[in-house]
């Protein structure tokens, strides 16, 4: 184990990976003689050179195709783009191709890709560039969707997702660059769809994924300490595929769900969390599921006005506070639900 | 637009002057080499006819309701579709748009498994899985057609840039419609291709119609292979009746990407019919359907090969029966081959397996229902 950051481990692994395997390129804007946006490559064109961390014009459409027709031969590049809401630019290319090249065909070809790039907000960078919208790639079959939450996951999830053979993006957060953990030595690849328990507890299940897990397993040894609370934190680790059966497992123990999200809450990630709560716990349930969102609109520069807008971390205690009551208050008195007695 | 059409294509040529070549030289090797040349052009002209009449049939398919989605056709294009494909190694790589029959026939892929996947049979190049649009081969390089207008862009020049990164001597061709140089995925590709020197060809076919908008309603420099200027990129146009004029020209294109210089050819056809089988193309005008009428490549070239006693109407008559054969033998063979089962619905969707992978059915809840209580289950039993 080493204590590194989240920059660090994305870092170090995608150098492993590039020199395990030749055909392991990057290629993407500003990676290579600016050292990156976020600076994750910094020092990788000096050790590689041009030929495999490749510099590209502004053309995200562009770049992003030549990628997968790159990958569709037998490479296997990793793109870097600079925020998730640039990755629009080649929504195209990535959803009517990578993620259909191996289906419309037959599965004569494979897309090997990787798409790394952060969501956010919080950094004052208004509408355009504070958008989380790893929804569009989830939404998708064929696509394959992973969102670490803290170093460790962020290098055994690269690993995987460099190693598979489908298009995987790879979703950072730019406030979780900084973010410290322990990382295993060894390069044992995750599991891509699999959701992680990475708290045990009974009182009730906090669902996140991304900032909001690291947020959740915050905000769960805070009511530890200052409630005596059990609170079960599940990182969802990929959004598709979707590990419904963790999620269920844990809350057919603990009964309550609060699901957490840096998206928009109307049609949200959460949105399909709560209803394979629905499908898989409904008889389990004591209390209605909440979700804690980011406000519906476009995001302001204000800082005021942005700091509203995002989940923190008193709206996840109060949304907890809110359902464990109405559990409480359901389990004291059955009567009050209204279910006709026979 | 009959003036225009006729401009954007030159008049037939004069037939060459084989004759007075062939009495004038009288060795061994160039009697061979002419033998050659004559099988050759005796070779464009049967599998033109070929592309022709396995086009018929796929809209005659069609209109029976053995084909389902949208079906376009490369009728008229047969000379472009014909020496292009000439021009490339079996090693060369093509990816091409939704107008592609004649392109998979042309890479080598067995007529029988190209009808098959208009059928959408287990047979087809893609399985089943990809009908007109979609076909695939990658024994035959061919790396598909794309059903979305320049798709294909990014990822044939993506796949350029892999042969680089093998340092491989194969090439892409990337063909495309005229319509297409009007996206943005047409600039970035070109300019990235030129920017790397990447071993590809990009072809536009112009056949003069977008679906019904015409080249001089959707693009603002109507001599479409002068858009390469702005990339520092050769390029040249080419009379696309001519299947002879397209692989010279198709050749020296791929000469040039071998060599590490991507190349723009353009590539001046005509589209004998609407833009899918459907399309009546009432958009064109009278003129233009009488104009028409008398434009066909393959009577053209036909012509020209018999005027120089290298066809006569025997050999027409005996390449007709061939193809038609050959076709018929096609739609009987995607005819009897079994749709896919639904089993393998979920076999396509990754490559790589994975957990929690979701394979249901419309309507299939995603966790089994907990047993009714017994009362609740008898009185629900016996509701009527």
């Amino acid at each position: 184990m080493t204590i590194m950051t989240y920059r660090q481990a994305l870092h170090d692994t995608l150098r492993a990976e590039m020199l395990r395997d030749d055909s392991v390129f990057l290629l993407g804007e500003e990676i290579g003689v600016f050292e990156g946006s976020y600076k994750i490559t910094a020092g990788l064109l000096k050790e590689f050179g041009e030929k495999r961390v490749r510099d590209t014009p502004i053309a995200e459409e562009g770049f992003a195709g030549a990628a997968i027709g790159a990958a569709m031969l037998g490479l296997r590049p990793v793109v870097e783009m600079m925020t998730i809401n640039f990755s629009m630019l080649a929504l195209d290319q990535i959803i009517n191709h990578a993620a259909k090249i191996y289906g419309m065909f037959g599965g004569q070809a494979s897309v090997p890709l990787v798409i790394r790039t952060p969501g956010g907000g919080g950094q004052q960078l208004g509408a355009t560039h504070s958008q989380n919208i790893e929804l569009f790639y989830a939404f998708v079959p064929g696509m394959k969707v992973v969102a670490p939450s803290n170093p460790a996951d962020a290098k055994a999830l690269l690993i995987a997702a460099i190693r598979d053979n489908d298009p995987v993006l790879f979703l950072e957060n730019l406030a979780l660059y900084n973010t410290k953990g322990e990382v295993p030595d060894d390069d044992t690849p995750a599991e891509i769809g699999r959701a992680a328990v990475t708290r045990p507890g009974k009182d009730l299940t906090l669902i996140g994924y991304s900032r909001m897990a690291h947020v959740a397993a915050e905000v769960a040894a805070s009511l530890a300490e200052s409630d005596g609370l059990d609170i079960e934190v599940v990182d969802l680790r990929s959004l598709r595929p979707l590990d419904r059966e963790t999620i269920i497992a844990s809350v057919r123990k603990t009964h309550a769900a609060v699901v957490l999200e840096d998206d928009w809450l109307t049609y949200g990630i959460g949105a399909e969390v709560a209803a394979s709560i629905s499908d898989g716990a409904f008889d389990y349930l004591d209390a209605p599921v909440r979700r804690v969102a980011m406000a519906e609109v476009p995001m302001p520069y204000s800082k005021p006005l942005e700091t509203a807008a995002l989940p923190s971390r008193d709206d996840v205690i109060t949304a907890i506070r809110q359902t464990l009551a109405a559990v409480g208050h359901r389990t004291a008195e059955p009567l009050a639900l209204g279910v006709p007695q026979s | 637009m009959a003036t225009q059409a006729r401009q954007r294509r030159s008049a037939p040529q004069a037939p060459p002057a084989e004759s007075a070549q062939s009495a004038a030289v009288e060795s061994d090797a160039v009697q061979n080499a002419s033998a050659d040349r004559d099988g050759q052009l005796r070779e464009f002209y049967r599998d033109m006819v070929l592309v022709r009449r396995f086009e018929e049939r796929a809209a005659r398919a069609y209109t029976e309701a053995l084909v389902g989605g949208y079906c376009h056709l490369n009728l008229g294009e047969e000379a472009a579709v014909v020496g292009l494909m000439a021009a490339l190694n079996p090693t060369d790589y093509l990816f091409t748009n939704y107008r592609e029959h004649g392109y998979a026939l042309m890479r080598g892929i067995d007529q029988n498994r190209v009808m098959a996947e208009l059928y959408g049979r287990v047979d087809g190049v893609s399985k089943g899985w990809g009908g007109s649009m979609h076909m695939f081969d990658v024994t035959h390089r061919l790396l598909g057609g794309y059903g979305i207008v320049g798709g294909q862009l990014p990822l044939a020049t993506g796949a350029a840039l892999a042969i680089d990164y093998r340092d491989g001597d194969e090439v892409v061709m990337c063909t495309l419609g005229d319509g297409t140089t009007a996206i943005g995925a047409f600039h970035e590709s070109l300019n990235i291709a030129a920017l790397w020197n990447l071993p590809i060809v990009f072809v536009i076919i112009n056949n003069g119609l977008g679906m019904g908008t015409t080249v001089a309603k959707s693009s603002a420099e109507p001599d479409l292979y002068k858009r390469a200027a702005a990339y520092r990129m050769e390029s040249a146009r080419v009379d696309g009746f001519d299947p002879v004029a397209v692989h010279d020209a198709a050749a020296k294109a791929v000469a040039a990407a071998r060599g590490g210089q991507p190349y723009l050819l353009e590539v001046v056809t005509e589209r004998l019919r609407g833009h899918s089988v459907v399309d009546p193309a009432k958009y064109r005008s009278a003129a233009e359907v009488e104009r028409l009428k008398h434009e066909d490549p393959i009577q053209l070239f036909g012509a020209k090969l018999t005027a120089n006693g290298i066809l006569d109407p025997d050999m027409i008559a005996a390449i007709e029966k061939e193809v038609a054969g050959l076709v018929t033998a096609a739609a009987d063979f995607a005819a009897g081959s079994p749709h896919p089962e639904v089993a393998t619905l979920f076999d396509y969707t990754y490559a790589t397996p994975v957990p929690n992978d979701s394979r249901r059915l419309p309507g299939e809840p995603l966790f089994e229902p907990l047993p009714l209580p017994e009362t609740a289950a008898a009185a629900a039993g016996v509701n009527p």
